[in-house]
């Protein structure tokens, strides 16, 4: 499995120094965005929940374990904004540090923790594993073709849900194992895009000029092949990260998310979710909302983007 | 329609049309003030180069721009009948009724499933109103006028079950049910071969005086609009610049453009020199890029004076009936024109050389593709094997320095067996050597010594660079894996390549989509030649591109060929451009080649039939050249079940010169005869025979 990632490495530094500055390509690509007042919307919404996550603690004086004995099931109040939980937490402070672990940073262990969200780590590591396969299957063809995509159609047999209460039940609850659940339901999906884009791109010339000049299957898969198939994998990788908080909504919802007390949206759904008829919503109410407005935010920004690329082509 | 009063008036009269697009940037115009007039029984030529608004005047006719075209100006009137401002309800009528339009690619005109009878038969029945049985009847009548073999049948089968030039026929044939008054043709034989062409372009010939249609003739083919039109309208960037007669046109052309296009098509000439190309330098600007109040073409003519640059000229009758867009044009003598100084690269041949020995050589190299029957028993593995033989027994070399041609139709094996000398395919059988390596290996076990000096040059300007990486990058990879020259030069390398195919170092950070599609064919030789190979195969790699650009890559492979001494292997199917660019040629027809030699012979008796067949098919964008007249019939039998004997004869028009009409071209393979030592042909007729043939093209 290193074989490529060395490949790619190793490649993209001559390719770095060729290319036009890198502030030029980022505003082409934000010029795109802004032509399209659906992935603005999108954009608004994820920059908000990445703004109240990375600043979290200036933005509440409360932490997100600070139990209040004396403020249970509170409703919205200058002292709490959004209210309290069953144990007097602060909602508000709950929510934002929630939103931590889904957008900016994995907890590995309580002492160390890498930046980028579960979520994000998740779709990037289903990346990883699925566009190797795809590109494998794609351009071997053959035998590796039609083992790789008949393992994945089995595991694509699964219900998600059940596949994720599977692999967590085996590896147990914990930030990494999420991690690696959504990375696991994400790779066939992702693998069936990289191999349909690879199937058409292997066609064009260049591929037949790196061919002519003898180079490996991998150089070709990595660098001729892939970076053609960027713009649907980021569209996709967009629609995936929204996947994965719904999915990680779910396993916390039951139980199978971050271990308590961490900010788990989940989980204070789950919690939350019996006070709701005895008059305080309000604690199963926010996370779901923070759920649903990333969720569809990430949905909106990831049309808008595919539209208007494909617009103007 | 009483038409003896409506004689003289023309069907079509478009006058100052002007067309916009909108863009994000803005509306863009992308035709103005363009005019012209069709006549009954007339076909009016519209030419020019892509991206000229040549196909939005055609879509303008009937308003067909897309939810961002519109016209803006002028009128466009059709028998006497204003239709700029119809809604689109009135036109839609129109077009189904009296209008009728044939499009490039026939596969996209006709509905796949449904069968040819009901396509056909719903024209009548939708728009006349007229019964199922003899709206029927009335198809396979005009299926018959189309000259479709056996239509009756044809009528029940499928789009796919027809070939490609039965399938034109299919769409002119509903073009024509309604009888239509004016017909519009938008490249209707781009994508046929060249013998199918040449039958398709005899029928609408047959068609304008049978059925008295005005016809608009839309192409980019200087020999098509020779050879099927009257009159000819020269588009250049969204405006018409030259109007007349195909006879005054091509005779004494006017415009400087005009004159330009003239001077970068290759002519299927007798001899060599008269072939020389000109390119007109420079670019067609893009819409927004027009120079406003000056003469469009003024960036790129060589007589432009102040004048072109501070006002614009206008379309003005010259002569009876022939129209120009030039202020210039009384002083203008096209006989006197000298190229500028280093628009044609000089090059002397390379001394005689001849007897080297060659520097590739392919004996009885056989190329099949493995395809599993169909039957229950290919599933457990068991079933018969076929093969589809897509390249069988051809035997070639070359001399170093010199190129050999291929030519054929599509599906003829050229480019299966270019794929198969640069590795990608493995051959079957025999052999093939080059420099000493030996070339039956793929290109995965092949030395890095013989990858380094065997490239390749790609057809497509728009899939030959890969996008993501930056021009600079892309012609110094194979300088980097070759290490052709120390990692620290690399750069300067690669500028040097630049300059050689004519592109500044200013192109070496731009990104693939920054380039035309001339350019991109640049940057693709200069990569093809960046580790200085011995051989490079082009794969038709100027047939996607306009004329102009066309002429100018030709000029330039030449060029570098003759500074590197490279030998070349040239894939096309223009015999024109073939002829101008190779100094042997091969012909190939279905996996065979059926006459090698070098270019003077094959262009010249005594011929194969099949070769002599492609000659008399090729447009000559000449109306006086005279052209012997054959035309082949039936289709190219699949390559899966090849004919016995000769693969020609079952479309051979020669064979019944033969005692027993040709029993013999069904039995036996033919011989492999010899004209003189290098030129073969794969023949039963007796060469004595095949040099009476008279020369197919004759200029005067």
């Amino acid at each position: 499995m290193s074989l490529p990632f060395m490949a790619v490495s190793e490649q993209a530094m001559p390719k770095k120094a060729a290319q036009p500055s890198g502030l030029q390509r980022l505003w082409e690509g934000l010029s795109v965005v802004f032509a399209s007042k659906i992935a603005v919307t999108g954009l608004v919404i994820i920059l908000f929940w990445i703004f109240v996550a990375i600043f979290a603690p200036l933005l509440t004086p409360y932490t997100p374990t600070e139990q209040d004995y004396t403020a249970q099931n509170q409703g919205p109040s200058a002292k709490h904004p959004l209210g309290t939980d069953s144990l007097g937490r602060d909602l508000w402070a709950r929510l934002i540090y929630g939103a931590r672990v889904v957008l900016i940073m994995l907890p590995v262990t309580d002492s160390f923790w890498l930046p980028l969200g579960t979520a994000i780590w998740g779709v990037l590591l289903g990346l990883l594993v699925g566009s190797t396969l795809g590109l494998m299957g794609g351009y071997l063809g053959g035998w590796v073709d039609e083992v790789v995509m008949r393992l994945l159609d089995a595991m694509m047999a699964f219900p998600v849900v059940l596949l994720y209460m599977i692999i967590i039940a085996a590896v147990g609850a914990s930030a990494t194992n999420v991690v690696l659940a959504i990375a696991i339901v994400g790779t066939p999906g992702i693998a069936r895009l990289v191999r349909s884009l690879t199937l058409d791109i292997r066609t064009r010339d260049y591929v037949r000029a790196a061919e002519v000049r003898g180079e490996s299957p991998w150089y070709i898969m990595f660098v001729e092949i892939l970076p053609n198939a960027r713009g649907p994998i980021i569209v996709d990788a967009m629609l995936r990260v929204g996947y994965a908080i719904f999915a990680m909504g779910t396993l916390g919802f039951l139980g199978l998310g971050l271990p308590p007390p961490s900010p788990d949206w989940g989980s204070m759904v789950a919690k939350g979710r019996q006070y709701i008829l005895s008059g305080s919503p309000w604690a199963a109410l926010w996370p779901s909302v923070a759920i649903g407005t990333l969720v569809v935010g990430l949905n909106l920004f990831a049309d808008g983007l595919s539209e208007e690329s494909t617009r103007y082509q | 329609m009483t038409s003896t009063e409506h004689k003289h008036a023309p069907i079509l009269k478009v006058a100052n049309a002007a067309i916009s697009y909108e863009t994000r940037y803005g509306d863009v115009e992308a035709v103005r003030d363009v005019s012209f007039d069709v006549h009954r029984a007339q076909t009016f030529g519209v030419v020019g180069e892509s991206g000229c608004g040549k196909s939005t005047v055609a879509f303008g006719i009937v308003d067909f721009l897309g939810p961002n075209g519109k016209i803006v100006g002028g009128s466009i009137k059709f028998q006497g009948q204003e239709l700029v401002g119809r809604s689109q309800n009135e036109l839609r009528k129109l077009r189904g009724d009296q209008i009728s339009m044939v499009y490039q690619d026939p596969m996209q005109a006709l509905n796949p499933s449904v069968t040819i009878g009901d396509q056909l038969a719903e024209v009548l029945t939708v728009h006349r109103g007229i019964p199922k049985a003899e709206a029927w009847e009335k198809s396979i009548k005009m299926l018959d006028r189309v000259y479709m073999p056996d239509s009756a049948n044809v009528m029940t089968r499928y789009p796919h079950q027809i070939s490609g030039g039965q399938q034109q026929r299919v769409v002119i044939a509903m073009a024509l049910l309604n009888n239509p008054a004016l017909l519009i043709m938008d490249e209707p034989t781009t994508a046929l071969d060249v013998t199918v062409e040449a039958v398709v372009l005899d029928l609408i010939e047959d068609l304008k005086r049978d059925f008295d249609t005005a016809i608009v003739y839309i192409t980019h083919d200087l020999g098509v609009v020779a050879r099927v039109c009257n009159y000819v309208g020269v588009m250049y960037a969204g405006e018409m610049v030259e109007v007349g007669s195909v006879e005054s046109i091509y005779g004494k052309p006017m415009h400087p453009y005009t004159q330009g296009l003239m001077r970068c098509v290759p002519k299927l000439g007798a001899t060599k020199e008269s072939s020389i190309l000109y390119p007109i330098r420079g670019r067609v600007p893009a819409p927004k890029d027009r120079p406003k109040g000056a003469c469009i073409f003024a960036p790129r003519c060589d007589y432009a004076t102040e004048r072109c640059l501070n006002g614009k000229p206008q379309l003005r009758e010259l002569e009876s009936g022939h129209r120009a867009r030039c202020f210039h044009v009384e002083t203008i003598d096209a006989s006197t024109w000298e190229p500028p100084e280093g628009l044609v690269p000089e090059i002397t041949p390379v001394g005689e050389e001849d007897g080297k020995e060659p520097i590739i050589q392919v004996r009885d190299l056989k190329t099949y593709y493995e395809q599993e029957s169909k039957s229950l028993l290919s599933l457990v593995g068991a079933g018969e094997k076929l093969y589809v033989k897509a390249v069988d027994d051809v035997s070639l070399q070359v001399p170093p320095g010199k190129t050999l041609g291929i030519v054929g139709e599509s599906g003829c094996g050229k480019s299966t067996l270019a794929k198969t000398i640069i590795g990608l395919e493995t051959p079957r059988d025999g052999e093939a050597h080059f420099l000493g390596f030996d070339l039956t290996l793929p290109v995965s076990k092949r030395d890095v010594e013989l990858i380094e000096e065997l490239q390749m040059v790609f057809q497509n300007p728009d899939s030959t660079m890969n996008p993501s990486y930056s021009v600079g990058h892309q012609i110094g990879r194979p300088l980097r894996r070759f290490s052709a020259v120390p990692g620290n030069q690399v750069r300067d390398e690669v500028i040097r390549l630049l300059n050689a195919v004519r592109l500044d170092g200013s192109y070496y950070n731009r990104l693939p989509r920054q380039l035309s599609g001339g350019e991109k064919q640049r940057v693709g030789i200069a990569r093809a030649f960046a580790s200085r190979p011995e051989l490079v195969l082009c794969d038709e790699p100027v047939s996607a591109l306009d004329v102009s650009v066309q002429a100018a890559v030709l000029n330039l492979l030449m060029e570098i060929q003759h500074e590197y001494g490279t030998t070349m292997m040239f894939i096309a199917h223009d015999l024109s451009v073939v002829r101008f660019f190779s100094d042997y040629v091969a012909v190939m027809y279905l996996g065979h080649i059926v006459e090698i030699g070098p270019a003077e012979a094959i262009y010249a008796p005594p011929y194969q039939p099949y070769t002599e067949a492609l000659l008399s098919a090729v447009p000559i964008p000449d109306p006086r050249a005279a052209q012997k007249h054959i035309r082949l019939h039936g289709t190219v039998p699949s390559a899966l079940n090849p004919p016995s004997g000769c693969p020609f004869h079952t479309r051979c028009p020669r064979r019944e010169s033969l005692p027993d009409g040709g029993k013999i071209c069904e039995e036996e393979v033919p011989p492999w005869q010899y004209n003189t030592e290098d030129h073969r042909i794969f023949c039963h007729i007796p060469l004595e025979e095949l040099r009476k043939l008279d020369p197919v093209v004759t200029t005067d």
